[in-house]
């Protein structure tokens, strides 16, 4: 694709390539909405220039689930009802889904290791308590 | 945001000289502070020079047991990598204090240095500030100014050096090293400067000199660390005060202490007062009074940031306290 340098990665995803799933919130870095995978790792994709990523490897949340199977920590949203409005849901489970697989990150052992860990997705409706439910019935890796 | 040039350097001095072209070009690292400041015209940069691919990134013990951090290390890297947790926990605790995991994994140690206040008046180009436009006066001065300096501040600034991580290697002594015409190494004390009369100026980088590692000196014997941080929400949210302190304890005495602040000041504040009251005295209450009043000395308070001379003094006691276990 062809883009100027001022777009940034959120906008390529949403505008250009209208993969809608990548929502986002405020646009500054504070709610987390935006939140993507770069090489595995999970970043804010409103702060960064989609030029800046032209040899990357970008999951959103619709590479998520594989072979037509929910990703479990979809499921467990679901399962948990972790979600109010959703539009904080794709962040969150992004978030969520990189606490399985970055190479260096938070150990998550209690509820309080989740909410820290989970601490730059902001959700509005208030659905924290099922968030953290859904992310400890997933039982991330580095405990 | 205004347009801007987009350039990808081979190597570092290729990206000295794209930048030194311009008056206006930048390096981007992780661009965490930088693209939000461009979506709000805070700074519009003619060219941006991506430093993202450039070999910057290694975390190596040199030759005299110092450590060496590439300055395009990423802040979550560098927090959880195991030397850094074995000899520097200080840094460790300093850095999953600040922001969030997504943008940890994005900032680096180099934009860390270089990140510009979250002043709200300095980030509202409708607002006059000295910072951002030289000459324009200070909004904040009679503003809302409860997350504002009370150390190091002037009449024409009072932002505060918004960084967590700065705070932590200052108690640990680090040593900047950039790379312009030549290699520079710039002690962390000196890398930020006080606002004074220019504001503008931040630190003491030419505009076509990168910042390319940290180095922190190999620890000199055991001491207790503790990062702590007071902030409006417990985490995700800047520090409205933070004390890094390293005790080296023997016995019921203090023979050194590093102390730094973070929150409360222009810039890193390295506490050298409260060193001077903790140095070879008692690890006791009224050894914590004293080093307390000291830490606020000189201290500008304003209308909405008077709590702050309290805040910091309490939690000043309460770290050292803790690290010696001397009841309050």
């Amino acid at each position: 694709m062809t883009i100027e340098s001022r777009v940034t990665l959120l906008d390529a995803l949403r505008e250009h390539l209208h993969l809608t799933g990548t929502k986002k919130g405020c646009d500054h870095g504070q709610c987390g909405a935006c939140t993507v995978h770069v090489n595995g790792v999970r970043i804010n994709s409103c702060l960064t220039f989609a030029v800046m990523h032209q040899t990357d490897e970008i999951t959103t949340i619709e590479g998520l689930a594989a072979d037509g199977e929910l990703h479990p920590l979809q499921a467990a949203f679901i399962e948990c009802d972790a979600f109010q409005c959703g539009y904080c849901t794709p962040g969150q489970i992004m978030s969520a889904a990189a606490l399985l697989t970055e190479p260096v990150g938070p150990r998550v052992g209690s509820d309080d290791d989740i909410r820290e860990a989970m601490s730059g997705n902001i959700c509005r409706c208030g659905a924290y308590p099922n968030i953290v439910a859904a992310v400890r019935s997933v039982q991330p890796r580095r405990v | 945001m205004r347009d801007f040039q987009y350039a990808i350097p081979g190597d570092v001095s290729n990206a000295i000289g794209l930048v030194s072209q311009e008056r206006e070009a930048m390096f981007i690292a992780g661009g965490t502070g930088l693209v939000d400041l461009m979506k709000l015209e805070v700074q519009n940069p003619s060219k941006l020079v991506d430093v993202n691919r450039l070999p910057l990134a290694d975390i190596s013990e040199t030759g005299n047991g110092a450590l060496r951090i590439g300055a395009m290390a990423r802040n979550s890297t560098v927090a959880y990598h195991p030397l850094v947790g074995e000899r520097y926990p200080l840094l460790s605790e300093a850095i999953l204090s600040g922001a969030s995991a997504q943008l940890r994994n994005m900032a680096t140690v180099g934009g860390n240095l270089m990140q510009r206040t979250r002043c709200t008046y300095f980030r509202d180009i409708h607002e006059a500030c000295n910072k951002r436009s030289p000459g324009a006066g200070c909004a904040a001065a009679d503003g809302f100014h409860r997350m504002h300096a009370i150390l190091g501040s002037s009449e024409h600034c009072i932002a505060t050096h918004p960084s967590d991580m700065c705070v932590a290697l200052l108690c640990l002594d680090a040593v900047v090293e950039a790379q312009g015409s030549g290699l520079r190494r710039i002690p962390l004390e000196d890398f930020h400067v006080l606002p004074g009369d220019t504001p503008h100026i931040e630190n003491v980088l030419a505009h076509d000199e990168i910042i390319t590692a940290v180095e922190l000196p190999r620890p000199a014997g055991k001491r207790a660390c503790r990062y702590r941080k007071v902030r409006d929400r417990s985490s995700y949210e800047f520090a409205l005060v933070s004390v890094a302190a390293a005790l080296e304890i023997s016995g019921d005495r203090i023979i050194d202490a590093r102390v730094a602040f973070g929150g409360v000041a222009t810039k890193p504040w390295r506490a050298y007062g409260v060193e001077k009251a903790l140095n070879g005295a008692r690890a006791n209450a009224e050894t914590y009074r004293v080093a307390a009043d000291a830490a606020v000395e000189g201290a500008v308070p304003r209308r909405h940031n008077r709590f702050k001379l309290e805040l910091l003094k309490r939690t000043l006691t309460r770290t050292l306290a803790e690290l010696t276990g001397v009841e309050r």
